[in-house]
């Protein structure tokens, strides 16, 4: 069979030959007309995402403004006493750093391994030109805990360009000096409850964890509540004649074109203690003035502002996909004798699956990411771990850590895309 | 928000006419609310009047990650940036800012020379202090039954029940939570120094942890009083004092406990037009200057020469400034410093712990 099409001669070329030219002219057309976009995707969006990625891993603070340090580091067994060679390497790095104003930086990152370092390497700093030798006893005697091996494992951790850190820190381990790793310290661990009712048990989970199983499970119900509202509206939609459907379009859409921020503090005007529905519950009796619900400031609150915002993202795809589908289905279910409910689970509704993916997976992707409505109205117990990471780049400056964070987000986000793949597959979905 | 300060065409005309070169523009950055305008009205427009620049003034919500932002990406866009001591020192540890020379600051009316009419500890080598504000906690007196008078009083919800508003960040609360406990102000930072003191801070915070809002910019506490959100909340004082002096709110400070604190310039280094933000440096702290920021706001003067100079509320002459002051004595009977190398050493760590008891 092959033989033979490929020995169809015409005008000297093969006919596979002259239809692979054909279709590399096509391809390179097409190639063309996105190079724009594949350019503007890979500088503004691929390329940051790695370099930040990058972040993660590595950290040259340390090992280049402390060079002579770190190379005594790196041949330190972390368990004998530290000697009188490095410690002159330490009290050379000081100076250089003081002269340079770089040693802010290495306090801080020292200070990240071991809280309360910080000003023992700014104030031996200040006095490191005026040591002489023995530089041990001298260095020591400037701040006393220069004597405390900690300090040196401390150090040991941070001189690491290429590190797993971060990533451990991420996800609540700290790694020690000679590599292996610990769980973050009992006082920023907490206990706390996972699953419902009799199928709940405790766990001792660290902040992050904890963050990070909060994200997923606000994601989960928020995707849930907008299917719930969503699909009732996207079927009066799809089924009511077009000049009505069209005006209740507008009012999916005209929040949908509302700035996030406006919509946000909305709901805090709506919701809060003093606010208008509050006001109405203590109007009609439903509470009395010192009962006034929390309904915000909380994860309440999240749940109901996320939803909210993140609606239209559930309506659109499902309303594109339930009019598509002929009406005439139905009908011919009923008039074979199925009930209204049977007519609608056993015919319609398998119809709209695609939509209800594109829908949810639109909506989850969208919430595990969220920050600003949790920051504004989520109160202790309704932050993300978007809040945390937005807290280490903005607040604590540590940009590594926060990469970190981003960086195990990003892999849960994939995880959860791929495992979405194999349960109800990505073809089977339905963008409009 | 922005606010550009238009120059008086009165001083371009007269710059022009002296040939002096183009004007600058220079971006000042401070806290927003009341307080950038207390330095709008007492700084920015007179300078820019007598020089023929202009201000624009952005805000912020403190932290220097945006000053880092911009220095590590070499595109500083901020001239001068109004920071909490801390961060002054963080900042110039690490290199993120320029150097100001104190002795290049004018001297005070009485001719004193700069470096000792600032009040100690309120310049740096890359930071040149203005004002004292105060942590402090106010209520609302139209709804709180008697008079809270002491710390222990915020934290005690059975005598004055009602929801409370606390900053979401364990700077000034670990300090308020420990005077609160019993701790003396001059030996708060020794016991908050080991894990036993943290926990005991921790423990009285829980104490109240379910009535807590938590606030994060400093204009919202006068307003989630206002709303009637909490009836009480730690805020700045400057923030409550404009809310009654301008609004007439029923608001009242109680200064027990108070964790005092400086604001300070300081310049990212490169900054864009530094020239005409050292002037700028020079002509806001100068004696006049810091007093008539004072009748705007109630944050006290850091120079000595000016503290006699301050009057009353702008336009209100006989609401006297000083006894709202932090530094009245009046108000100093139990007050805290804010340690700086404190919070520079442990603040990681604590935030993280704190963080992690706001979750449970």
């Amino acid at each position: 069979m092959t033989t033979a099409e490929t020995n169809i001669e015409y005008e000297g070329e093969s006919l596979k030959k002259r239809l692979d030219k054909a279709m590399f002219a096509s391809r390179r057309r097409a190639f063309l007309l996105v190079l724009p976009l594949l350019l503007f995707v890979l500088v503004t969006f691929v390329a940051p995402v790695l370099y930040f990625l990058f972040q993660g891993f590595y950290d040259p603070t340390f090992s280049r403004i402390m060079p002579q340090t770190s190379a005594q580091l790196a041949e330190w067994d972390t368990v004998s006493e530290p000697d009188e060679a490095m410690y002159a390497a330490l009290v050379a790095d000081l100076v250089d750093a003081r002269k340079a104003k770089t040693i802010g930086k290495v306090a801080t990152r020292v200070n990240r391994e071991k809280a309360g370092t910080r000003s023992v390497f700014t104030s031996s700093a200040r006095k490191a030109a005026k040591l002489e030798a023995p530089f041990k006893e001298a260095l020591i005697d400037v701040k006393k805990e220069w004597a405390d091996p900690a300090i040196w494992e401390a150090m040991k951790t941070a001189s690491n360009t290429w590190t797993l850190g971060y990533y451990a820190n991420a996800l609540d381990y700290r790694q020690n000096a000679d590599g292996s790793y610990r769980r973050q310290d009992a006082s920023r661990r907490v206990d706390t409850e996972v699953g419902f009712g009799d199928w709940s048990f405790t766990v001792n989970l660290g902040i992050h964890q904890l963050l990070f199983l909060r994200t997923l499970q606000i994601s989960l119900m928020v995707t849930v509540f907008c299917l719930l509202l969503g699909y009732p509206i996207a079927y009066l939609l799809a089924t009511l004649p077009l000049r009505t459907s069209n005006l209740l379009m507008i009012l999916v859409l005209l929040p949908f074109w509302t700035s996030i921020l406006v919509r946000t503090t909305s709901w805090i005007a709506m919701l809060q203690s003093q606010g208008v529905v509050n006001d109405l519950l203590v109007f009609f009796g439903v509470t009395n003035d010192d009962g006034r619900f929390s309904l915000i400031y909380n994860k309440l609150g999240t749940l109901i502002a996320m939803t909210h915002i993140l609606l239209p993202f559930m309506v659109l795809p499902l309303f594109s996909v339930m009019k598509g589908i002929p009406p005439s289905y139905v009908r011919a279910a009923k008039s074979l004798g199925a009930t209204n409910w049977t007519a609608f689970w056993r015919v319609y509704a398998p119809q709209t699956i695609p939509g209800i993916g594109a829908g949810a997976i639109l909506v989850f992707i969208v919430a595990i990411g969220y920050y600003i409505t949790p920051a504004l109205v989520g109160g202790q117990d309704g932050q993300m771990i978007s809040n945390f990471i937005d807290f280490h780049m903005r607040k604590s400056l540590n940009w590594n850590l926060a990469a970190g964070l981003g960086g195990v987000l990003l892999v849960i986000v994939m995880f959860l895309y791929w495992l979405y793949d194999r349960i109800v597959g990505i073809d089977n979905m339905k963008m409009g | 928000m922005k606010l550009v300060t238009k120059l008086a065409p009165a001083a371009l005309a007269v710059s022009m006419t002296l040939g002096v070169a183009s004007a600058a523009e220079i971006t000042v950055v401070s806290w927003g609310g009341a307080y950038t305008k207390s330095q709008v009205e007492a700084y920015h427009k007179p300078w820019a009047a007598a020089t023929g620049n202009t201000v624009v003034s952005e805000d912020y919500n403190g932290g220097l990650s945006e000053v880092k932002a911009q220095v590590e990406a070499g595109n500083v866009k901020w001239d001068l940036v109004d920071v909490e001591l801390s961060d002054a020192v963080r900042g110039c540890d690490e290199g993120l800012l320029e150097t100001l020379d104190i002795n290049e600051m004018p001297a005070g009316d009485d001719g004193t020379a700069a470096a000792d009419d600032f009040l100690p500890g309120t310049y740096t080598d890359c930071a040149i202090g203005t004002i004292v504000w105060s942590t402090i906690y106010a209520y609302d007196s139209s709804k709180v039954e008697g008079t809270p008078s002491s710390i222990a009083d915020f934290f005690d919800t059975e005598k004055f029940p009602g929801k409370r508003g606390i900053r979401k960040n364990p700077k000034a609360n670990m300090e308020m939570a420990l005077m609160a406990d019993g701790v003396p102000a001059d030996e708060v930072y020794s016991v908050l120094a080991t894990a036993e003191g943290v926990e005991r801070a921790l423990a009285k915070m829980d104490s109240i942890k379910d009535q807590v809002v938590w606030w994060e910019a400093g204009a919202q506490p006068p307003q989630l009083l206002a709303d009637g959100e909490v009836v009480m909340t730690t805020a700045y004082n400057g923030r409550i004092f404009n809310a009654v002096a301008s609004e007439d709110k029923p608001f009242e400070i109680v200064w027990d406990g108070q964790v005092w604190d400086l604001d300070l310039w300081v310049m990212p280094k490169g900054a864009p037009n530094k020239e005409a933000a050292m002037d700028f440096v020079k002509f806001s702290t100068d004696t006049k200057r810091l007093a008539a920021q004072a009748s705007w706001i109630s944050y006290g003067p850091v120079r000595k020469s000016s503290s006699s100079l301050v009057g009353s509320f702008h336009d209100k002459p006989d609401l006297k400034m000083d006894v709202h002051m932090p530094t009245a004595p009046s108000n100093m009977k139990n007050a805290l410093q804010n340690d700086f190398e404190f919070w520079a050493d442990n603040q990681d760590q604590l935030n993280e712990q704190f963080n992690a008891w706001l979750a449970k």
